[in-house]
């Protein structure tokens, strides 16, 4: 079993957001970096996975040095080797791209990510790598059992859930309850020292969007506080000002 | 050349949100110059597809083909793709959600296609086309130009006020290749809360959090949602806990929702929390701690016990009617 896990590295969810550069950066300073949660799901997974059939579990990260302490973390959580392609990723299509050019060249039998990041929440990158190796994507999976070359999946669906039995290789969008977070324990963070970090450059991909701008959203007004003893009176405020009953 | 929305059906009528988009789709074919085309996919009642028309569609291509009725975001996207090349559209409408998304990465791939997936407002196209979209989960926006020939914006619910008028779609059924290799996983169970309202769908959302203190203590939320016609919802600790089913769990890591109310019972207000609700119109916070953060992000708030203010609202609501 070949597993391919694909990490983001994003602000903690606790970040404040605020840019700089006439707000085409994100402002850095202060800002907490993690591994994304849903993608800390799918990794959790793969080193089950591993665990349980052997193979191996590689991680891949599209995006520059600085997401070198999150790579470590990830071998630290139980990743065999690591790979980074050396690039500011400028949108899914671009990181999509090279996800499938790595993944068509090792032949993985399964590629986990999150089934979004938390930064740019678009949701679209299992799809798109799925499309460009000619494999199925499924998204979001929340539990997932391997026998054999045969998956058993469930992901969740409007307002529920089905389960899927599907050949691999997948790619999958992963979220809880798939596995639960792991923390890497000492004897792991001392051997992810000298585990394989690989770095490569991108492949050339052609331009889809640019990003131009970013902004915040405006303030919020005060918040109008009813006493509970009249409580009854929220309803009518409701229905008379913010007219949404 | 027309501007081609991709539509969810949900027992044969065209959903909600994808209502929306078409009403979004006809604003962009406006801006272009151009119609709107629904792609209906699946079994559909013709009266719902012909909905679309007062939405502002102008035509509707059905695939009939009950092979296409379940959920499938591989062969879906094949079929939009070859609706693209048929009609020629230079860009496509997808509602958000995690069918939308799929189906618009699949088909970028295919097509070459941008994607923006998180759209909050109309494209500006004098000069070039951008677009806004929603980032770090509610916490800012992005402006981004499309540069590709083909764009996909997936669009968020409340991009745009989707009014109901009058206007005719005219059906045609469309026949596209579906191909064996998109059918291949068989489908086991499938567990739908079929008689309860979709999150992403309700216009009102009553949701509880670790202050309901149990799970056997729902029946007074439960009485109030049910008052307001409101789908229920939850804070991810109640869904570990198995208070509530593992769906109804609202936020960062769970699902995200748009409402035009959203009314949080015993719910601290946790960022991770926030981030799934900040497209809400309004949000209504019921907490006994008058520092819980929630304050910080609501219209309306009532400090109080929940379980002695629920019961209040609820004939409130009643004696409304
Ligand atoms: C990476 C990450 C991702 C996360 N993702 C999510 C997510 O998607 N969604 C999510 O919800 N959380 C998420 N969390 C957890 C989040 O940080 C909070 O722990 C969680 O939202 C708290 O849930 P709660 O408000 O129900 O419980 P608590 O924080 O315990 O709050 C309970 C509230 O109920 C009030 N209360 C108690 N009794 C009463 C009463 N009788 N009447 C009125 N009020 C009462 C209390 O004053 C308190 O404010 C995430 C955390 C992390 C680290």
């Amino acid at each position: 079993m070949k597993i391919l896990v694909c990490i983001t590295n994003v602000p903690d969810t606790t970040a404040k957001i605020t840019f700089t550069d006439n707000d085409t950066k994100l402002n850095k300073a202060g800002v907490q970096f993690i591994i994304g949660p849903y993608d800390d799901y799918a990794l959790a997974r793969a080193v089950e996975l591993k665990e349980q059939l052997g193979g191996s579990v590689t991680v891949l990260h599209v995006g520059e040095a600085e997401a070198d302490p999150q790579i470590r973390k990830a071998l630290a959580i139980g990743a065999d080797d690591a790979i980074r392609i050396n690039a500011d990723p400028v949108d899914s299509y671009f990181t999509a791209a090279q996800i499938a050019h790595i993944a068509s060249e090792n032949k993985y039998d399964l590629i986990l990510m999150g089934r979004e990041s938390i930064d740019f929440n678009s949701g679209v990158v299992h799809g798109l790598v799925g499309e460009m190796l000619g494999i199925p994507s499924y998204s979001p999976v929340m539990k997932l059992e391997i026998s054999g070359t045969t998956a058993t999946l469930a992901r969740e669906i409007d307002g529920g859930k089905e389960t899927l039995t599907a050949e691999l290789p997948l790619v999958l969008g992963c979220q809880e309850p798939i596995s639960e977070w792991k923390i890497p324990n000492m004897r792991g963070i001392m051997t992810a020292r000298t585990k394989p970090l690989v770095v490569v450059e991108p492949v050339s991909v052609e331009e889809m969007t640019i990003p131009e701008q970013y902004s915040l959203p405006a303030p919020k007004g005060a918040c109008r506080m009813i006493p509970a003893s009249e409580a009854e009176t929220l309803i009518k405020l409701l229905r008379t000002e913010a007219k949404v009953i | 050349m027309s501007v081609l929305i991709f539509v969810e059906l949900d027992n044969g009528s065209v959903k909600k949100t994808s209502l929306e988009a078409v009403a979004y789709g006809a604003e962009v074919a406006k801006l272009t110059g151009t119609t709107a085309t629904v792609l209906a996919l699946g079994a559909a009642e013709t009266s719902a597809l012909e909905q679309t028309g007062n939405f502002g569609a102008t035509k509707v291509l059905h695939v009939s083909d009950e092979k296409l009725s379940h959920e499938n975001s591989l062969a879906y996207a094949d079929v939009l793709a070859q609706a693209v090349q048929q009609e020629n559209s230079k860009v496509i409408i997808i509602s958000k959600s995690g069918l939308g998304d799929a189906v618009a990465a699949r088909a970028s791939a295919k097509l070459k296609a941008g994607i923006v997936s998180g759209v909050t407002e109309l494209p500006v196209i004098d000069n070039g086309f951008s677009v806004k979209r929603s980032i770090y989960t509610g916490k800012a926006f992005s402006t981004v130009e499309v540069k590709s020939d083909i764009k996909i914006l997936v669009v968020k619910k409340n991009a745009i006020e989707a009014l109901e008028g009058t206007g005719i779609a005219k059906i045609e059924s469309f026949t596209p290749t579906l191909r064996d290799s998109d059918f291949l996983a068989s489908v086991g169970q499938i567990e739908k809360a079929s008689s309860e309202l979709s999150l992403t769908e309700a216009d009102i959302i009553v949701s509880g959090g670790r202050g309901m203190k149990g799970p056997d203590n729902w029946q007074p939320l439960l009485d109030f949602a049910h008052a307001l016609g409101a789908a229920t919802g939850c804070s991810k600790p109640v869904s570990d806990l198995d208070w509530r089913p593992h769906h109804e769990h609202i936020g960062q890591t769970g699902i995200k929702v748009a409402p035009n109310l959203y009314i949080a019972c015993g719910i601290s207000g946790a960022i991770q929390h926030l981030a799934g609700v900040n497209g809400s119109k309004y949000i209504v916070v019921i907490n006994k701690d008058p520092e819980a953060p929630f304050f910080k992000a609501a219209d309306y708030g009532i400090v109080g016990d929940i379980f002695d203010v629920l019961p209040k609202l609820t004939k409130a609501v009643q004696d409304l009617k």
